[in-house]
């Protein structure tokens, strides 16, 4: 067993796990914290996308042992107590989202996106955005939610 | 959010809080005290007989539960996997539905067959020790191709399916067509492959099943498009249960696409498991797991000829196809090629004789059966290929070929020689709607532009008929089917005047829990931040049969109008004792009872409070405001439209970029506009994904799986796919309350062959096959060396 600490959604915690745990498993099995998901095994879909240390990684890629000392955003953790991030109001606004199963990490994902590309195009959110997989959607209102969120977080 | 009369609206949907909060409760977020974790041990081989299976070593790993085979099931008496639809070939007899164990006990039969469970304290427990099971196999020769398998000395999957065929069905008046093919003028011949694939919701697959012992009540969690439908196959066919001692939950499921009405071999392992351990039991599929052991959809091979005068007027079609089961007959597998394919084969025209033969296949590959659509893109991919192939060979336009051929929009209700009576349509206007949003009088000049650049640009028609609202329970009886299709809602009122709705329609990315609130909203007068949908759990909601062939609104929705007149009327009795008026003197509207030619009324939420505190209530009338109904549609409804794709290939590269995508489809009457678009937009991004990117690959010699990751199947990502543009046309359904039709699979039947016209259009050749990849397009144009700009 390896002890692993971090700040998640702004809470420090401890826990002691198997050193092959991943920062996926360690979020959702040991915290309890679902929103964040496991859409493949490949590192391919990015349903598991949250922020260590302020950028998007996708938590399945990364063992929790090498999130030791960070700090953690999830998708729990990304509204400001009942007041949502824009773009979590911007995926719901234009109806970004259907099963809900790939929003986290795509939600995730923008919020990055739009943090070192204030201003993003079509082209560019389209390609950013290449390593979160929907199979519902077909993009067309994630594109705009994108778009929309990044003017509501100027 | 509290303004009546939404129908019709773009309402923001009521259930994305939670899951843009990363509060849903998928299948695998449930965790119950005490589970074990279930592993299944897999077939590394795509046919072999088990010699031996030696679990002694695995059983001593740490955290080892149990480890299970498919001969302890055997024991248990534990009944194989079945087919609910039973479809009788040419010479009357039934398809041949051999034994599917849910973990197989001599033979494995495809790549990922289960062959033992392993049950630990943890997940990884569980599959480290699987690694250490000794199984020894006798490696048959598998039979893979889908033509191949009906070869004569091909390995025969099952020893009770000879030749390897399921069954060899036909469907329509052959003489009749025959008699079409002698007077043509011109016959076009196409042959199509309708390529495999995987469904791939987001949302793995998954099950947590619990027995309580002291009340003797089996649950299981699970991602389930129809939980009743499930529960009745699990209890009445599998292990002959009492169906009111099991529980099935499909609570928030990641995207379905048919992947998930099906009964799996894994939730029904994990059921059994539970019993007998007497402890709760999880299994959650990872990816490579889905794409070995989903159920796949389409795999098509057909010939189709159709028949013209010298008109280009359509006298016959004949359609000849092969469809690949897999190698197991799936849930409704049966159906999908036969009467979910064939029925349609009239697309949007006149063609007055058709013939259809389907021979159904075993193979040593992962089952097939319904996936989006199911068996009617196959069926609009035939036509509109076929179509504007024979365009090309009578130099007609091809929009200018379909409109000598529509049936018109006052020919309603339209009988066709295959079996459908179309309910309505107005095909002409959505081809001429399309045609102007896509500027289709301006190709040739876009297309002259492209090749001045050195590119190929071409431009594809597809109009498309469905048979969504499935189904009337008669018919589908008739025709074979296991169960009714008839579709149930109740609604409570509570005595403070919020309303609960229970659907036995279920939601899994559709928007149901708005849509329907819409409707409840606009029926019975109640805020939609009022009213809350229910669904998916059987112990909460009426018998219902679930959400597959957009049927949840034309028929769910129309069991929840049904259940809210039933309200209106006895809310009228009510009110006239209220007003001391006669209960025939009553009307209704907007949420208000009132008597004609009074100021009178009482408001619905007064009406409801009375029925629950009915200290003056009329004598004759039970107390409570709940009212339940049942809706058996009486046709399928028929949605249609047209799809028009435009390209720009480069010949050096062999890229396909789409130009531009215009959509004009007709779903009858529409509640929410946005909910539909997104539909739309959805079934595009999968019938693009067919029709350029995805393929599922077994290797032909030893049936491996070639395409078993997301790195190797190339799901549509956002950088492959343009944004749409999406219209409607309103022709109302006549025959269900609501006069809708259904939305959530015109995208997929009708995009593929949209593509596939407008490339073969920019090629100058039929000579390509789905999916048109980079290379594959790249080899058709050194093949046949297309002109640039339009002769």
């Amino acid at each position: 067993m390896t002890q692993v600490s971090m700040t998640v959604n702004g809470k420090t915690v401890s826990r002691d796990v198997e050193p092959r745990t991943l920062l996926v498993q360690f979020l959702r099995e040991h915290l309890g914290l679902t929103g964040t998901h496991v859409g493949c095994d490949t590192s391919q879909c990015g349903a598991c996308v949250v922020h260590v240390d302020g950028r998007s990684v996708k938590s399945c890629t990364i063992l929790a042992a090498m999130a030791n000392g960070s700090q953690v955003t999830t998708i729990e953790g990304l509204a400001n107590g009942d007041t949502l991030h824009p773009m979590q109001e911007a995926f719901r606004d234009n109806h970004a989202l259907q099963c809900g199963f790939c929003t986290p990490g795509m939600i995730m994902s923008a919020v990055d996106l739009v943090n070192r590309n204030p201003n993003p195009s079509e082209e560019t959110i389209r390609h950013e955005l290449e390593g979160n997989i929907c199979r519902c959607t077909g993009y067309h209102n994630i594109v705009k939610a994108v778009q929309a969120g990044a003017q509501a977080m100027k | 959010m509290t303004e009546l009369g939404s129908i019709g609206k773009s309402v923001r949907r009521k259930e994305d809080y939670r899951f843009i909060t990363g509060q849903g409760h998928y299948t695998d977020d449930i965790n119950r005290p005490g589970q074990a974790h279930a592993y299944f041990l897999r077939s590394p081989h795509a046919f072999a007989r088990i010699k031996s299976i030696d679990i002694s070593a695995a059983s001593a790993k740490p955290g080892v539960v149990a480890i299970y085979t498919g001969k302890d099931m055997a024991a248990d008496k534990v009944g194989g996997l079945i087919c609910g639809w039973t479809v009788k070939g040419k010479d009357g007899q039934p398809h041949k539905a051999p034994r599917h164990d849910a973990i197989a006990v001599e033979c494995v039969r495809h790549v990922g067959d289960q062959v033992a469970v392993v049950i630990a304290e943890t997940y990884a427990q569980a599959k480290d020790a699987a690694e250490a099971i000794e199984v020894d196999y006798e490696v048959l020769k598998p039979a893979i191709d889908l033509r191949d398998a009906l070869k004569p000395g091909a390995p025969q999957v099952h020893a009770d399916a000879p030749g390897n065929l399921c069954y060899d069905w036909d469907f329509g008046d052959k003489a009749a067509t025959d008699a079409a093919f002698a007077k043509a003028a011109h016959v076009t011949r196409v042959e199509l492959l309708n390529n495999r694939l995987s469904p791939n919701p987001m949302e793995p697959r998954s099950a947590v099943a619990e027995y309580d012992r002291g009340t003797d009540m089996t649950t299981v969690y699970v991602t389930s498009q129809n939980p009743h439908v499930l529960r009745l196959i699990l209890c009445a066919f599998v292990f002959g249960l009492p169906e009111h001692k099991v529980r099935v939950v499909a609570p928030d499921v990641g995207g379905g696409f048919g992947s998930k009405i099906f009964n799996y071999p894994e939730e029904t392992v994990a059921f059994w498991a539970a019993r007998k351990l007497r402890r709760p039991v999880k299994w959650t599929s990872d990816r490579s797991e889905a794409f070995l052991t989903d159920a796949h959809g389409r795999d098509h091979y057909t010939i189709a000829h159709l028949a013209m005068d010298k008109d280009g007027k359509f006298l016959g079609l004949k359609v000849d196809t092969l469809a690949n089961m897999g190698a197991y007959l799936s849930t409704f597998a049966s159906a999908v090629p036969t009467y979910l394919y064939a029925l349609l084969l009239a697309g949007q025209y006149t063609t007055p004789a058709i013939y259809a033969e389907v021979k159904a296949v075993f193979t040593n590959t992962a089952p097939v059966d319904a996936y989006r659509g199911a068996g009617r893109p196959e069926a609009t991919y035939v036509v509109e290929r076929i179509v504007e192939a024979a365009a090309r060979e009578l130099k007609l336009d091809p929009a200018e070929l379909r409109r000598r051929n529509f049936i018109a929009a006052d020919a309603f209700p339209y009988q066709t020689p295959v079996a459908c009576v179309y309910d309505s349509g107005q095909y002409a206007l959505t081809l001429s709607e399309a045609q102007k949003m896509i500027d289709y009088a301006g190709f040739p000049a876009r297309k002259a532009a492209s090749a001045k650049q050195g590119k190929l640009r071409g431009i594809g028609i597809s109009c498309y008929i469905e048979a969504c609202g499935i189904a009337p329970s008669a018919v589908v009886g008739s025709l074979g089917a296991g169960v009714g299709l008839w579709e149930s809602a109740k609604i409570r009122f509570n005595p403070t005047g919020s309303v609960c709705v229970y659907t036995g329609s279920h939601s899994h990315g559709q928007g149901h829990e708005t849509t329907f609130a819409q409707l409840v909203s606009d029926k019975l007068g109640v805020p939609i931040d009022q009213v809350e949908v229910v669904h998916g759990d059987t112990a909460q909601i009426p018998m219902g049969m679930g959400t597959y062939g957009s049927r949840s609104l034309a028929v769910g929705g129309s069991a929840i109008s049904k259940a809210a007149d039933k309200l209106i009327e006895k809310g009228k009795k009510i009110a006239a004792h209220l007003m001391e008026a006669s209960p025939a003197d009553v009307s209704y509207g907007n949420g208000v009872f009132s008597v004609a030619g009074t100021d009178k009324s009482v408001p619905m939420a007064a009406v409801a409070f009375t029925a629950y505190v009915p200290h003056n209530y009329p004598a004759d009338l039970e107390p409570g405001f709940e009212e339940t109904a049942f809706y058996d549609p009486a046709n399928f409804t028929f949605p249609s439209g047209c799809h028009i794709a435009e390209v720009e290939i480069d010949p050096d590269t062999g890229i396909t970029k789409i130009a531009n995508w215009v959509a004009v489809d007709d779903f009858g009457n529409v509640i929410n506009p946005m909910i539909v678009e997104g539909q739309v937009h959805g079934g595009i991004a999968q019938g693009v994904g067919q029709a350029l990117l995805e393929g599922v690959v077994y290797d032909t010699e030893s049936g491996q799986l070639l395409t078993g990751s997301f790195l190797d199947y190339t799901m549509p990502r956002a950088d492959d796919l343009p944004s749409y543009n999406v219209a409607m046309t309103h022709t109302p359904c006549p025959h269900n309350p609501l006069g809708v039709k259904g939305c959530g699979e015109a995208g997929a039947i009708a995009a593929p062959a949209a593509l596939m016209n407008a490339i073969t259009d920019a090629l100058g050749t039929e000579a390509i096959q789905m999916p048109a990849t980079p290379l594959k397009v790249w080899q058709t144009i050194q093949s046949h060396k297309p002109a640039l700009a339009a002769e």
